[in-house]
């Protein structure tokens, strides 16, 4: 008789496993202006206001801008046999574009788009494409960055900033250097101190380490995480918050300067269009605030004018190209050179950046 | 390090203690009794996600803090009809538990994520007392739940070595038999053990969305749970060597970021690793300790009782 009891509990486990990983589909659509159908395959919730949530408005805004028809699947965890079970099952129902929101599916998706050449393949966050259906899209995210640390160093007034970040690689290291060019930009004597949770999601310890450097003396925190713990830190030590990913300010009302975040609806109207015409070319895009990948949230109100104006004027020089926040002269953290003046760092040194910028307090691990 | 950095790495610990203490009391009492329950990852889930809920509605968090505490109890039952009434396999039910917890509440709560909270338990103002150097801001400061735990655990030792129900109740994990013979219930004592433990699962859920991080998203519990586990091992079965240790491993989960503002250069990576690093260090000083006296864990934990057999 035990072995009913096992089936029991075996079958709580599988109910319990479907629970997590709830799906949700798009509306359909009459299908006059495209044919196309393109599935998302997010790694967390659209309801995190972070990085799904803005993956998620993308969709949404392009399926209305294209006509297409979109569905999502959510919370699929990397590293399993997850994402491909989910993506062969669009692709049985007649999906042509897939496109997966996180680093861990890169593999993945390339195994994919040798075995099915017909379908668009791209994702986010990843280096790898194969030059006909399977390519990569990022964010210039350090443009925004550094328009934020603008902000926060005309917020500061102990010359302390925290920044609160995830893992020590080199997207979020240029995040850190940018902002803190921004910052110091503005308070040319401000630090950035930075304090690893080495998690992108676990808001118990993201809200204790923007604590921690609110108590070594920090008024405003910044942030390369997932969740908005830190900003209600720093709404109840009564400091300032640069939040990330999405306008947070609902969150922390009176801690909220501004945020760094993404846009996804112009790319992913471009790959389905790409798709439906047979344009997709698999390569790897690096879209910028002139894109309109990326964009700096409205900056809150209490922020001088003198600054906002610094900030549109930067912005401005930033897209037409005559400023490049990575412009020297630059110091590293140990006060060597890293861009000369009058030099720019490069694409490629850009993506593989592992030291840290003059003014940044703590260690890249 | 400033004296505020100190001060705020101590009151951390404290409040971080106090989330593992509430669990590890509950799994302790349940493991007293004989019942092993690996489901506490997901009872806080439970918790965490209907005492955010209960908050979102009705803006009472000492409301919300109350439902959090029976879907736990009632969702420890789930365990307890399972291991107690049917004498199934502890282990794999409990795991069974912390899946389906982590499943359910992801997909109970499901609108309530991203939302900002309901109502928050404010920390309690002690008048003048918060204003003591160091002892204020560490003791006096915190959230209701802090003292909660705290009175838990007088409570928890009080019932289980002074009274006859916590006679019984160490009995049933210890010789069920026995205690069946003496004419105890040995379902109803397990039964009740497992309830209380999911109670204190789900009070430690809430905690995290009413008072630490008050917002709910799908792992938000982020393992606190299994910490919770070993740390009734670490404690040796013991309200009070339990308090400890979780003042200890609460300490390590605020130092584990804190060591950076420090400006001691050791890598997040290994910094992490410590807490954890630490349990493995207490299983194997406790396995060699068992070979030279008795054990301290109760002797027919994980063992189903059925009155026809011995």
């Amino acid at each position: 008789m035990f072995k009913k009891w096992k089936l029991g509990v075996a079958l709580f486990a599988i109910v319990g496993m479907l629970a997590a990983f709830g799906t949700g589909c798009g509306d359909d659509d009459d299908g006059g202006s495209s044919d196309v159908k393109a599935a998302f395959i997010y790694v967390g919730p659209p309801g995190d206001a972070g990085w799904t949530w803005a993956h998620d408005q993308g969709r949404s805004c392009a399926e209305e801008a294209t006509g297409a028809t979109t569905s999502y699947v959510e919370s699929v965890p990397e590293g399993t046999a997850d994402f491909a079970n989910y993506a062969r099952d669009f692709i049985d129902q007649g999906y042509g574009v897939i496109i997966g929101t996180s680093f861990g599916y890169m593999d993945d998706m390339l195994a994919l788009a040798d075995e099915y050449p017909d379908v668009v393949f791209d994702h986010v966050s990843g280096y790898k494409n194969n030059e006909s259906n399977f390519g990569n899209t990022f964010g210039r995210m350090y443009e925004p960055r550094y328009l934020s640390g603008i902000v926060a160093g005309s917020a500061t007034s102990s010359g302390k900033i925290g920044y609160v970040a995830a893992f020590p690689i080199p997207e979020v290291i240029r995040g850190i250097n940018a902002f803190t060019l921004g910052v110091r930009s503005v308070a040319p004597e401000a630090t950035v101190e930075v304090v690893w949770t080495s998690t992108w999601f676990d808001p118990a310890v993201e809200g204790d380490s923007a604590q921690a450097l609110i108590d070594a003396g920090a008024d405003v925190i910044a942030m390369h995480q997932d969740s908005t713990a830190a900003g209600e830190r720093a709404e109840a030590a009564g400091v300032r918050w640069v939040s990330y990913n999405s306008d947070m300010s609902a969150f922390a009302p009176n801690a909220f300067l501004t945020a760094p975040v993404w846009d996804w609806c112009n790319r992913y109207t471009e790959i389905i269009n790409q798709a439906a015409a047979g344009t997709y070319a698999g390569a790897s895009w690096w879209g910028s605030m002139a894109d309109g990948v990326v964009d700096l949230a409205p900056i809150a109100d209490d922020v001088s004018g003198d600054i906002k104006d610094l900030v549109a004027e930067k912005k401005q020089a930033i897209e037409d190209g005559s400023f490049h926040p990575f412009s020297g002269p630059i110091n590293a953290q140990d006060g060597s050179v890293l861009v000369a003046a009058g030099e720019t760092m490069g694409d490629g040194d850009m993506l593989g950046m592992t030291t840290f910028v003059e003014g940044v307090i703590g260690s890249t691990g | 390090m400033s004296e505020a950095s100190m001060i705020g790495l101590l009151t951390a610990a404290v409040s971080f203690g106090a989330l593992l203490y509430l669990a590890a009391l509950g799994e302790l009492i349940s493991e007293k009794a004989g019942i092993l329950n690996l489901g506490v990852e997901g009872m806080m889930a439970m918790g965490a996600v209907t005492g955010f809920m209960v908050a979102l509605e009705t803006e009472n968090a000492w409301l919300a803090l109350i439902v959090a505490m029976l879907v736990g109890a009632l969702f420890a039952l789930i365990h307890g009809l399972f291991t107690v009434v049917l004498g199934a396999e502890q282990v794999v039910s409990g795991l069974s538990l912390t899946i389906l917890g982590l499943g359910l509440a992801a997909f109970v709560g499901k609108n309530a994520v991203g939302r900002p909270p309901g109502a928050v338990l404010a920390p309690v103002d002690w008048g003048g007392l918060s204003d003591i150097p160091w002892v204020g801001p560490i003791l006096f400061s915190q959230s209701p739940i802090v003292y909660f735990a705290i009175f838990c655990g007088v409570v928890t030792s009080f019932v289980l070595t002074r009274t006859s129900t916590g006679l019984a109740l160490r009995g049933a994990g210890e010789s069920a038999s026995t205690v069946d013979a003496s004419g105890h219930s040995v379902v109803q004592l397990r039964l009740g053990a497992v309830a209380m433990g999911g109670a204190l699962a789900g009070a430690a859920g809430a905690y995290l969305t009413l008072c630490l991080t008050p917002q709910w998203t799908e792992g938000v519990t982020a393992g606190r749970g299994w910490i919770a586990v070993a740390l009734v091992i670490f404690g040796a079965w013991r309200p009070g060597r339990c308090a400890i240790g979780a003042l200890l491993f609460g300490g390590l989960l605020a130092l584990k970021t804190r060591l950076q503002t420090f400006g001691v250069d050791l890598s997040p990576i290994l910094l992490s690793m410590i807490p954890y690093v630490l349990t493995i260090g207490v299983l194997i000083v406790i396995s060699i300790r068992a070979r030279n006296r008795p054990s301290s864990s109760p002797a027919a934990l994980g063992q189903a009782y059925r009155r026809e057999e011995r």
